[in-house]
């Protein structure tokens, strides 16, 4: 072997490191396997229909987690609907009219920021523009606050994408006389189709599970509330409350609503990826 | 362009009417959606702009009262209303170290697996794996680190320390018991697993874009494995590795649910990292509902402003890094 024709020193070096670099990935995957067990192991036990057709109960007796599900799944509507078109529009912008304007840098750096930025931070926002003005909590404020959140990934997303779709096709348009905005809205947008539901689903994925933003905004419900000027329960907000509660059959639901938020979640994210796959061969 | 479409075909002055028409209906639709997408992108900055301008005004009255000695005041209480911000301030920056140290070796370390050792076919499967830590929610880390992690952390691992660092002078101050499970350390082991996704898929990322005649170069005169990755690897792509280490630092600064269950929630600084703790983030989201009174809400506000410059600056010098990176790949 040609291996062998290094110095022991120097190969023992290099073993020793190339075991590190494998030990560094199984590391990274046992927290992977670890988490994942435990959230089946604790969680599919409380796993029954009542999950999904009872309320949260107060402790001590049996319920489901209904109406927090249902007020997940509406905000977290209500926020991909009020951000993605934002989104969409502001990355068209920075592809499409300005991609070499000075105003597209400038928004490029601050939304990549606002991507990365505490998502806690924009709870303190939203309750300062829309919770105190109006004086209590509402499932409407949370919903902005998604939104908010919704907001830089779907830019950035769109923005990679149109990025991806060839000049050339844009010129053919133009050439048959077609105004750019037909261009955009007709041809790029169905070239990187793939591209824009993946980074709407990304944000979906994102978004359902965030719980920061939502405590001091949608705040939290105990009983089934559709009405979105007042607080809405969320399944993340639950799991909160009720993991740090004493009570076991409390801390068992919050149990069961991590499995049910990580199965979500995850299942978004590998939809996303097959997704952009499928285009974008790496 | 549009004088040769009026002039080519039109034959009949009703059909040239509907042209000229449809072709002012484009002319307004493109004007109208220029304008609707240059005032989206607009509306970015707007929103960075009102989440400052927000925090800044609720901010106003704490420091207005305690002036820039909100800073560096370690007291945090709502009975006499006396508010400093040094113990989360402290706390932050402590679990954010930790979350570094762990994950900047364990980050570079599945790069090189990724890109030097793995056998091709489960390069992708396993690259998948480790950036679906990155999609777990936070709170999910947080009820797993509570229920799980913590208690291990203070069976084993936690008095295993204690003893062992016991007799070292400094050290055992750094490491001194009890082993309460909860706190500061493993806030910081949690936030470090967070964020290993951040570091490791973008030095992947940087170390696939390495030209492979450099690599090869260095094989070709009897270089091992360790000497081309620690010798060529990672110089040719240190501005990078340094973007995606900050990357990852700014999320782990701002991190807050995860923190939140297993930080402990105490407004004092320990030299001891097994004791408990407070992080801005994990403060804000703790008391800001339960907060009465305007001095109170004020200053978690303030707290909010603090971690927000602190993370915008180490989010503006990561981004400026991966900028120079891609320009210098497309040119």
């Amino acid at each position: 072997m040609i291996v062998s024709v290094f110095p022991p020193a120097r190969r023992r070096s290099n073993s020793i490191f190339l075991a590190l670099c494998m030990g560094a990935a199984l590391f990274g995957l046992v927290f992977l396997v670890l988490i994942l067990i435990s959230l089946l192991y604790n969680g599919i036990a409380g796993l029954s229909p009542a999950v999904f057709m009872e309320m949260t109960p107060p402790p001590g007796s049996a319920g489901g987690l209904l109406n927090a599900i249902y007020g997940s799944v509406v905000m977290t509507v209500i926020g991909v609907v009020i951000g993605t078109p934002i989104g969409m529009l502001a990355g068209t912008y920075m592809a499409e009219y300005g991609r070499y304007s000075k105003l597209s840098s400038v928004v490029r750096f601050l939304n990549d920021i606002l991507l990365s930025a505490p998502s806690i931070i924009i709870g303190l926002f939203v309750y300062e523009i829309l919770v105190a003005p109006m004086g209590h909590f509402s499932a409407l404020a949370g919903a902005v606050a998604l939104a908010i959140i919704v907001i830089p990934i779907v830019t950035r997303t769109t923005e990679d994408m149109l990025m991806l779709v060839p000049g050339p096709l844009r010129e053919a348009a133009t050439a048959m006389g077609l105004p750019r905005a037909h261009v955009i809205t007709k041809v790029a947008y169905k070239a990187a189709r793939a591209g824009l539901i993946t980074g709407v689903l990304l944000a979906v994925a994102r978004v359902s599970g965030e719980t920061a933003p939502l405590l001091f905004t949608a705040l939290n419900n105990q009983f089934f509330s559709s009405d979105l000027t007042g607080p809405m329960s969320s399944l993340p907000t639950v799991i909160f409350q009720f993991a740090l509660s004493p009570y076991k059959d409390w801390q068992s639901l919050a149990w069961t609503g991590a499995l049910l938020i990580t199965a979500t979640v995850l299942l978004l994210s590998i939809m996303a990826r097959a997704l952009g796959a499928t285009r974008t061969p790496k | 362009m549009a004088n040769i479409a009026l002039g080519g075909s039109a034959s009949h002055v009703s059909g040239e009417t509907t042209r000229v028409a449809r072709l002012q209906k484009f002319k307004s639709w493109d004007a109208l959606f220029s304008g609707l997408t240059r005032s989206a992108a607009i509306a970015v900055l707007v929103l960075l702009g009102g989440v400052v301008v927000s925090l800044i005004v609720g901010s106003r009255l704490a420091f207005q009262t305690f002036g820039l000695s909100f800073l560096t005041r370690e007291v945090w209480n709502p009975v006499t209303d006396q508010y400093g911000a040094l113990a989360p301030i402290y706390g932050t920056l402590v679990t954010s170290l930790i979350a570094m140290v762990i994950a900047v070796p364990v980050g570079l370390g599945i790069a090189i697996f990724l890109t030097e050792l793995c056998p091709y076919r489960l390069r992708r499967p396993i690259g998948i794996a480790i950036e679906l830590l990155a999609g777990i929610p936070s709170i999910i880390y947080g009820i797993w680190g509570l229920f799980v992690f913590a208690p291990f952390l203070q069976q084993y691992v936690q008095p295993a320390l204690i003893t062992v660092f016991g007799p070292i002078p400094v050290l055992n101050m750094v490491f001194a018991g009890p082993p309460y499970g909860i706190g500061i350390f493993t806030a910081g082991i949690i936030l470090g697993v967070m964020v290993l996704p951040f570091v490791s898929s973008i030095s992947r990322d940087v170390f696939e874009t390495v030209p492979p005649v450099l690599k090869e170069a260095a094989y070709g005169i009897g270089c091992t494995t360790r000497e081309v990755v620690t010798n060529v690897v990672i110089p040719h792509s240190r501005t990078a590795i340094v973007g995606g280490v900050m990357l990852g630092l700014g999320r782990a600064l701002g991190e807050t649910m995860a923190v939140t269950f297993v930080i402990g929630n105490a407004h004092k600084i320990s030299a001891s990292i097994l004791s408990p703790g407070t992080t801005i983030s994990a403060s804000i989201a703790n008391e800001f509902t339960e907060a009465v009174g305007d001095i109170y809400t004020s200053s978690l506000i303030a707290l909010g402003l603090i971690l927000f410059v602190i993370t915008f600056i180490v989010l503006a010098i990561a981004r400026l890094l991966l900028m120079r990176i891609n320009n210098r790949a497309s040119a």
